[in-house]
Order: structure tokens, then C-alpha cells, then sequence
């Protein structure tokens, strides 16, 4: 019993040490190597490796909401595509607005919107012409939008499985919603042919750098803000709704209210994500909003671990880096392999990559174990040895 | 009715036309221990979701304290108005400490802000250091609760009912699973734990009940049958039929 005390402190020695190595090489050592190293040198990452990354770490800060909600609280949301193209499409709309007159129209009006005959901005995009309006909603539409609907579903008492299907209704139906040229978003092919993001050239490797060493410095910050609600009080109720939900209730607590509590949490860090991806990306369309898209963000969180927050960065990095992999390499497979490693992850890893580093101490010990008993019992008793 | 701290009054509460309890009168006095038995299906368990809000009657009242009607509110607002209860199987936070697990179920401001933001308060800790000795579970206080024994679990999970400081504690069959040993602690607890605010457990190991009751209830098709000291209860014709004729 002892012995559990004693990992775990030293897991969190290690866990800190390693959390500091991972954020100077994210934050720091990738972009330097990028903009500092000679492109003939070994060590150079180009500039579109950088952006790739800079994809994942968008994901990344996705995959920590959704930990948290799902991991965490123990309520699985299959719609999270959605906050995190609420949040993509608010900032894709400033960038559109942004290209201005120069898009291949020559009007200040997006293209589609010229092609579609639309003769003035609607209401709903003018704002979007100010990039402080456009960060702020960023984080609110996404978050207004998951309290609204957590509101009404927390409190009737839906959860687990109903849960889930509710939200990927729900991930459906919106992507039907965004699909409709009505909806003067795009329609099917979305927001694209972004120029510039204040003022600078989205195109230009400086920009790039730019926004990728923003994407991993929210990164950070949405690590340590996860890290801090996960060690609070209310973190320890997050978990005790997720193991005995009768019994906080019982003792008094009201459940719903930190459920929608976090789900709300979850969505802005979803459309946060969502707002770092589109200039990186350069393009959001429907077709990264419904049910397909949902299902993989879940799939990210449970590959790398949930329950930990380590576990769904490593997790959303890793399978998005295997992605980029096997769809340049083998583009046929991609699709099998991802389907593959979802039921292996399941049942051969429930606790993800993070469970499996964390089982290897235990592991070796057994291993190590086994073979001094073995070593000490002079007739190789079987029986001996176990003990 | 000025000693009554607990009065349910014609409460029927029917699932599909079957009536889990039919015009139920029942009450408890304050300080009192009492037990609740009878076979399966007689409303045992009903009766407890009707006080903690679970389950709402189809009609009758549930009044606490006098003035406290609790069939018109919600669960945590029972918890909180000072009704604790202790479930059937264990059930505990298993991936949180022994500790933790109190320190959550104390009395204490229990909305999200508070908990986001407030540290623990230092009357909690005393408390939660009081119930650990009763419960005698303090060497194990920093373990993971998934760890404990069964046994170990069922009294982690009567500390955290104790720990709320309710005035009204309802148990649910707390010795089933239990060695005989384990079964005496828990009788030594329970009265330990009655002697500042009534208890109402229900059980179907008869010893225990004759260890740890004065009056005992017995419960069939949903309505009282019979009341009073177990030896009373134990030589009433109609319980011996049906109840303890089968033992």
C-alpha cells in the first residue's frame, strides 16, 4: 500500500519534468529550428512540417476539453465537432471578411457570396470585420451554445449512452444546418481563400510561425487552466460523478450544475481549437463539423489515455502525426487503420498510451520479481516461486 | 408529534399498477434507532427513495421536522435539509482517497464556485479527522477507496453519510456480504453512530436487527403489518407466516 504512495509521487516528479521538456520543444525548439537551422541541415523542420503541427496542437486543445468532459466527468459527447467549428467558422468569417477586395470577384463581399448572388453582408457577419469581436466570439458562441443545450439536457437527467446519441443527432443536424448556402456560411465548400490575418500574409513561413507559436502557447495555457479545474475540489467532484453519481447527489450536491459547468468549459476550449485551425488550415467546411470528425476527436482522447490530461495531448498529437503518415504513404489504409486502432486501444489498452507508460514500472517489477524468486529457489518449484 | 422527526401519512406509490406501498403510515422520533424488515417486494426500499426524494408518492405527505415537506423536493435539497443515506452495495469514489471521499460529503457550501475556487475549510478537516476514527479508517486515509476491502468500503460509505451530519441517517441493508465480524463492528458503529440523531436501517439478518434495535417495523405489501419491540414482532401470528415462518 505503501508502494502506491511512493509511485505516485514519483510519477508526478517525472510527469512535471517531462510537461517542461514538452513545452520548450513545442513552444520553443520547433518554431527556432524552423526559422534558425539551414534548410540543408538535418535538424531544419520545414515550414510545412510546422503547420502540421501546429494542426495537431489545435487538436490537442480540443482533445483537453473533451478529457474533460468525457474522461474526466465520465459523459461521453459525440458533438464536440460542433463547438469546434463554431469556434472555426467565427474566425473563418474575420478572415474572409479580411481579404477584402481581392479575392477573384474583386468585391469586398466573399467569393461565395457573390457567386450566390448575395448582394450586401448579412447582418450576422458585420462584426466579424473586428478581430476582438471575432476572438471573444470564438470563445462565447461555442460556450453559449453547449450551455443552452446542457442546460436542457443536464437537467431532465439524460446521460451515458442517451447522452451520446442526443449529441450526435446533434452533430448531425448541424452539419446538415451548415451545409444550406442559406446559411450564407459557405454551403458545402465552406470558408476559404484566406489572404491575411491582421495584415500579415497568411501565405508568408513568418505568419505560419506566428500562429503555431500562438497554437502552442494556448496549448500550455489550456493545459495548466484543465490542470488547475481537474485539481480543485470541483475536479474531485468531476470524477465522483463519474464513479457514483447517486452518491453526490445524495450528498447534496446538485450534479447537473457541474456537468454543465464543465461541458461548457469543454466547448470553448473546442472552439478555441477550432479558431487556431482555420488560418493554419487555411479552409473550414462542413465536413470538419458533423458525426465522422466527432467520432474521431473521441477516438484521439482514448488512444493517448483518458482521465489524464497528458494522455489526450499525447493522444491527439500522436493519431493526427499517424494520419498525415499513413494518408501520404499508404492513402488506401488509412481509414482501416484508424478503425483497427480504436478497438485495439479498447480492449488491450483502456487506459490509452499514458496507462501503458504507467503500467511499465509495475510491469518490469513482476518481470524482475519473478526471476530473483525463481533465482532463490533452489529446486525450481513452481509453487515456490509464485509467492 | 412534537418528537416526530420523520412522518409519511396515506403514501401510495404505485409502478405499473403494482402498488409498492399503499396508504404507508410511518413515523420516526427523534433520536430513536429503529429497524425496518419484511420479504422482498414489501416497500422496504421504496420507502427509502420516497424520503430522499427519488422516487415522488402518487399521494400522502412526507413531512421532516414538522414543517419540511420533503415530497415536494429534489434529492440534494433533501440531502442538504439533513437526510443522509447509505445505499445497499458500497458506493464510494474509487479512484479518489479515503479522505477525499469525506472531505467531499462534509456539510459544507457544495455550489461549483465554491468548490472551484475555496480551499477546504478547517472545521471540515476536524471533522473528517473524527469520523476517520469512528469508521477506523485512519491508517488508510490516503489510499485509493477502490482498495479497501468490502467491508472497509460499506463503513468509508457510513462515514460519509456521517460526515454530512445528518439528523435523519437511512441505511440499507449495511451487513449484507459482511463476515460475522465485520456484521458486530458494523452493529457497534451504527449504535455508536444513533446516539446523536435517529437511525432507520433496514435488514434482513434478524440477529443483527435483535442486536442493534428497539423497535422494529415490519413492512408487507407496501403498508405496515406490525410494530414494536422485536420480541413483540417476533411472536406476532401474522409476521410469523409470513416473514419469519420462512427463515
Amino acid at each position: 500500500m505503501q508502494r502506491e504512495l511512493i509511485s505516485r509521487r514519483l510519477e508526478e516528479k517525472f510527469g512535471r519534468a517531462f510537461l517542461i521538456a514538452a513545452a520548450l520543444f513545442f513552444v520553443v525548439l520547433m518554431p527556432s529550428l524552423n526559422a534558425f537551422a539551414s534548410p540543408d541541415s538535418m535538424l531544419h523542420i520545414s515550414g510545412f512540417t510546422l503547420n502540421l503541427f501546429g494542426k495537431y496542437l489545435a487538436y490537442a486543445i480540443l482533445a483537453l476539453g473533451l478529457d474533460l468532459i468525457w474522461g474526466y466527468t465520465g459523459i461521453l459527447s459525440l458533438g464536440h465537432g460542433i463547438f469546434f467549428g463554431l469556434g472555426a467558422y467565427c474566425m473563418g468569417m474575420y478572415l474572409a471578411l479580411a481579404i477584402g477586395a481581392e479575392g477573384v470577384y474583386k468585391s469586398v463581399l466573399p467569393d461565395f457570396m457573390v457567386w450566390n448572388q448575395v448582394k450586401e453582408l448579412p447582418i450576422f457577419w458585420k462584426p466579424f470585420q473586428s478581430f476582438p469581436f471575432t476572438l471573444a466570439a470564438v470563445v462565447i458562441v461555442p460556450s453559449l451554445f453547449a450551455a443552452g443545450f446542457g442546460f436542457l439536457v443536464f437537467r431532465t437527467r439524460i446521460r451515458g449512452v442517451y447522452f451520446a446519441i442526443i449529441t450526435q443527432a446533434l452533430a448531425l443536424s448541424a452539419w446538415l444546418v451548415f451545409n444550406r448556402n442559406e446559411m450564407n456560411l459557405g454551403g458545402t465548400n465552406g470558408l476559404t481563400g484566406f489572404k491575411k490575418i491582421l495584415g500579415y500574409e497568411l501565405g508568408s513561413d513568418g505568419t505560419q510561425r506566428g500562429l503555431y507559436i500562438a497554437t502552442a502557447i494556448v496549448l500550455c495555457g489550456a493545459y495548466l487552466l484543465c490542470r488547475s479545474i481537474v485539481n480543485s475540489r470541483a475536479g474531485r467532484i468531476l470524477l465522483a460523478i463519474r464513479d457514483a453519481e447517486g452518491r453526490v447527489l445524495y450528498s447534496g450536491y446538485t450534479p447537473s450544475h457541474y456537468k454543465l459547468f464543465v461541458f461548457t468549459v469543454s466547448a470553448a476550449l473546442a472552439g478555441i481549437a477550432g479558431a487556431l485551425y482555420a488560418p493554419q488550415v487555411g479552409i473550414i467546411t462542413p465536413g470538419r463539423i458533423g458525426v465522422l470528425p466527432s467520432i474521431e476527436m473521441v477516438i484521439w482522447v482514448a488512444v493517448g489515455g483518458r482521465g489524464t490530461l497528458i494522455g489526450a495531448i499525447i493522444g491527439a498529437i500522436s493519431v493526427n502525426w499517424a494520419r498525415s503518415f499513413l494518408t501520404s504513404n499508404f492513402p488506401n489504409y488509412w481509414l482501416y487503420f484508424q478503425g483497427g486502432m480504436f478497438i485495439f486501444v479498447v480492449h488491450f489498452m483502456p487506459d490509452g498510451i499514458v496507462g501503458l507508460v504507467r503500467g511499465l514500472p509495475e510491469f518490469t517489477r513482476k518481470l524482475m520479481g519473478k526471476r530473483n524468486h525463481s533465482a532463490q529457489s533452489p529446486s525450481g518449484d513452481p509453487e515456490a516461486a509464485r509467492d | 408529534m412534537a418528537n416526530t422527526i420523520l412522518f409519511m401519512e396515506d403514501v401510495s406509490v404505485s409502478f405499473d399498477g403494482f402498488k409498492a406501498l399503499n396508504k404507508l403510515n410511518f413515523s420516526i422520533d427523534y433520536g430513536e434507532l429503529r429497524c425496518v424488515i419484511g420479504p422482498n417486494g414489501a416497500g422496504k426500499s421504496t420507502l427509502l427513495d420516497v424520503v430522499t426524494g427519488k422516487i415522488r408518492p402518487d399521494s400522502g405527505s412526507v413531512i421532516f421536522k414538522e414543517t419540511t415537506h420533503l415530497d415536494r423536493m429534489q434529492q440534494e435539497e433533501i440531502a442538504n435539509a439533513g437526510i443522509g443515506r447509505k445505499f445497499q452495495t458500497p458506493t464510494i469514489y474509487e479512484n479518489l482517497t479515503v479522505r477525499d471521499n469525506l472531505e467531499l460529503s462534509a456539510k459544507q457550501d457544495k455550489t461549483v464556485k465554491s468548490m472551484l475556487f475555496g480551499g477546504i475549510s478547517g472545521s471540515v478537516s476536524v471533522k473528517v479527522n473524527e469520523v476517520l476514527d469512528i469508521i477506523g479508517l485512519e491508517e488508510k486515509q490516503l489510499l485509493r477507496a477502490g482498495l479497501l476491502a468490502h467491508g472497509e468500503k460499506q463503513w468509508l460509505e457510513i462515514g460519509m453519510v456521517v460526515v454530512q451530519d445528518p439528523d435523519l441517517f437511512l441505511v440499507d441493508e449495511p451487513v449484507a456480504g459482511m463476515s460475522d465480524r465485520e456484521t458486530e463492528n458494523t452493529a457497534v458503529l451504527l449504535k455508536r453512530i444513533a446516539e446523536e440523531r435517529s437511525v432507520l436501517v433496514i435488514e434482513h439478518d434478524m440477529n443483527f436487527v435483535r442486536e442493534i434495535a428497539k423497535r422494529v417495523t415490519v413492512l408487507h405489501e407496501g403498508a405496515v403489518i406490525c410494530e414494536g419491540s422485536i420480541d413483540h414482532v417476533h411472536a406476532d401470528q401474522q409476521v410469523i407466516e409470513l416473514y419469519l415462518g420462512r427463515g
